[in-house]
């Protein structure tokens, strides 16, 4: 939960750090991984490893160029205002929810996961492919790491989040920057959202948590802080899930916006986030 | 060859320029006199694309630079020193260097060729800009406008707040890019320094350039210092 939790804040909190545009749509690109992944695992039959495989490539690529098609169509046209784009991404979120329903219906359907063991410890058991989704997510979150860290893409990117005007004024095509990182962002959590299908299980209205939980994320951790989103989603993940299973989700929920409540007080710039000078 | 015609920029309702001309030519530098709010830093945003023209021409070496993105004029060689310096403060020195690096020039050649102009840098690569001293910052401003290789190199009260002997080098690069051929437009509040370096002076009034003359002619006429800038010579 806490590592694909993370995949998901870091996604919400690239396009925030870098476009300064609240994505209220990104549960629904989580949603629609998920939605994918079931339709792409449903190609291969009696080869659920396969079909598994085909959607953790397939479902981020198409996920990814809806996203920047949205991008193009929506929000470059709004010149990336920050208030504009939170109502057109409201817009967004309902559309792709209902294309959901319409398509994929409101059924919550399951994709078989591609490996099925269970690692024994001395005081309980815990499911392989869980493990699997842990090492998985910390590859991605590895590897957009090194993205931003050490390519020349990511430096743009940072380039980009830190002043977006001198940025262009060296020769930055800032629009395609921006594209490149709602796809980007639109793509971690279809990535994540495929990891988790095996667990979960697809189904139209599966964004809503995702989202809730992304913005506490991101906002404890910081925003555009990559260390802070992982060290916040896993404090979040695991928190809400520990509260969940022995008190009840909701108090869960209610600890989770407390937190976000005393960190927007006395620590606005998030646990890891630079304070704006 | 720049040339500015009669060009009319607006930050929103209010105009900033009124119908403003000007040339600046390869080899020379050209510097922008006036009080605050004349529209100096504004002309030098419209030819950089960072504020949109809504009338007249801003042409270079033939390509109609008034309506292209930042972007795309930054890539037919327009360098631009804000004001402010306006550095990548979280990236390191080097980082800010390559930044400048990626649309044109010739790479650690050219990086070379702008750290030795500030040799202070290249003992700082990896400090990060927002920890430098004031006059490092401008350095690096210079620094990274140089390595896209300029043409045009515009200049934004790059002498602010320096001590002298900061200013007396940026003076030196200043005039070293004349003699490479470089058209420099210079916007400075301290007219000692542009009577030093400048060839031509333009006063800014209003949004308007009043009157463009050669700097021998303007050391001849304090009572234009006076009027447009408020100083005497």
């Amino acid at each position: 939960m806490a590592a694909v939790l993370a995949l998901t804040a870091l996604g919400l909190s690239l396009v925030f750090g870098v476009m300064r545009v609240v994505n209220v749509a990104h549960g629904e690109f989580f949603m629609l991984g998920a939605v994918l992944a079931w339709w792409f695992a449903n190609l291969v039959v009696g080869n659920p490893a396969l079909g598994f495989l085909i959607a953790l490539v397939g479902s981020p690529l198409v996920v990814g160029a809806l996203a920047l098609v949205a991008d193009r169509l929506v929000l470059k046209r709004l010149d990336y205002n920050p208030e504009a784009t939170i109502v057109a991404t409201i817009g967004m979120l309902y559309i792709l929810q209902q294309l959901a329903l319409t398509f994929y219906g409101p059924d919550a359907r399951p994709v078989v996961a591609p490996i099925s063991f269970r690692v024994q410890f001395p005081w309980f058991g815990y499911s392989g492919y869980k493990l699997v989704v842990v090492a998985a997510s910390a590859i991605v979150l590895l590897g957009v790491w090194v993205l931003l860290a050490r390519t020349k893409i990511g430096l743009i990117m940072r380039a980009t989040q830190y002043d977006r005007e001198t940025a262009q004024a060296f020769g930055i095509r800032v629009d395609r920057v921006y594209a490149g990182v709602f796809a980007l962002g639109a793509m971690l959590a279809a990535v994540a959202a495929v990891l988790i299908v095996p667990i979960q299980q697809a189904y139209y209205l599966m964004g809503q948590d995702p989202l809730l939980l992304s913005f506490i994320v991101v906002i404890v951790g910081g925003l555009g802080s990559l260390r802070g989103t992982v060290v916040a989603a896993i404090f979040i993940g695991m928190s809400d899930g520990i509260i969940s299973v022995f008190f009840s989700p909701t108090l869960a929920k209610i600890l989770a916006t407390l937190l976000v409540a005393m960190v927007l007080v006395y620590r606005p710039q998030g646990l890891f986030g630079a304070r704006d000078t | 060859m720049l040339t500015i015609q009669n060009i009319d920029c607006f930050y929103g309702d209010v105009q900033v320029l009124r119908s403003l001309s000007l040339e600046a030519h390869g080899g020379e530098v050209l510097c922008l006199l006036g009080r605050n709010g004349a529209g100096k830093t504004t002309l030098l945003k419209a030819i950089m694309g960072l504020v949109r023209v809504r009338a007249g021409t801003i042409i270079f070496d033939g390509q109609a630079l008034h309506n292209l993105p930042a972007s795309e004029v930054a890539r037919s060689g327009v360098g631009y020193v804000p004001q402010g310096r306006r550095l990548f403060a979280e990236l390191t020195v080097a980082e800010n260097l390559e930044i400048g690096l990626m649309t044109r020039g010739h790479g650690v050649e050219t990086r070379d060729r702008a750290l030795a102009l500030f040799p202070a840098l290249g003992e700082r690569l990896r400090q990060r800009a927002g920890t430098l001293s004031g006059g490092e910052q401008q350095m690096l401003a210079m620094a990274r406008a140089l390595c896209l290789e300029p043409t045009v190199l515009l200049l934004d009260e790059p002498m602010e707040g320096l001590m002298p002997a900061m200013i007396s080098r940026i003076r030196e690069v200043v005039v070293g890019l004349k003699e490479a051929g470089v058209a420099t437009i210079l916007v400075e509040q301290r007219v000692d320094a542009v009577l030093s370096i400048a060839d031509r002076v333009s006063f800014i009034e209003n949004g308007r350039s009043r009157e463009t003359m050669r700097v021998e002619e303007v050391r001849e006429r304090p009572d234009l210092l006076q009027h447009y800038v408020g100083v005497g010579a």
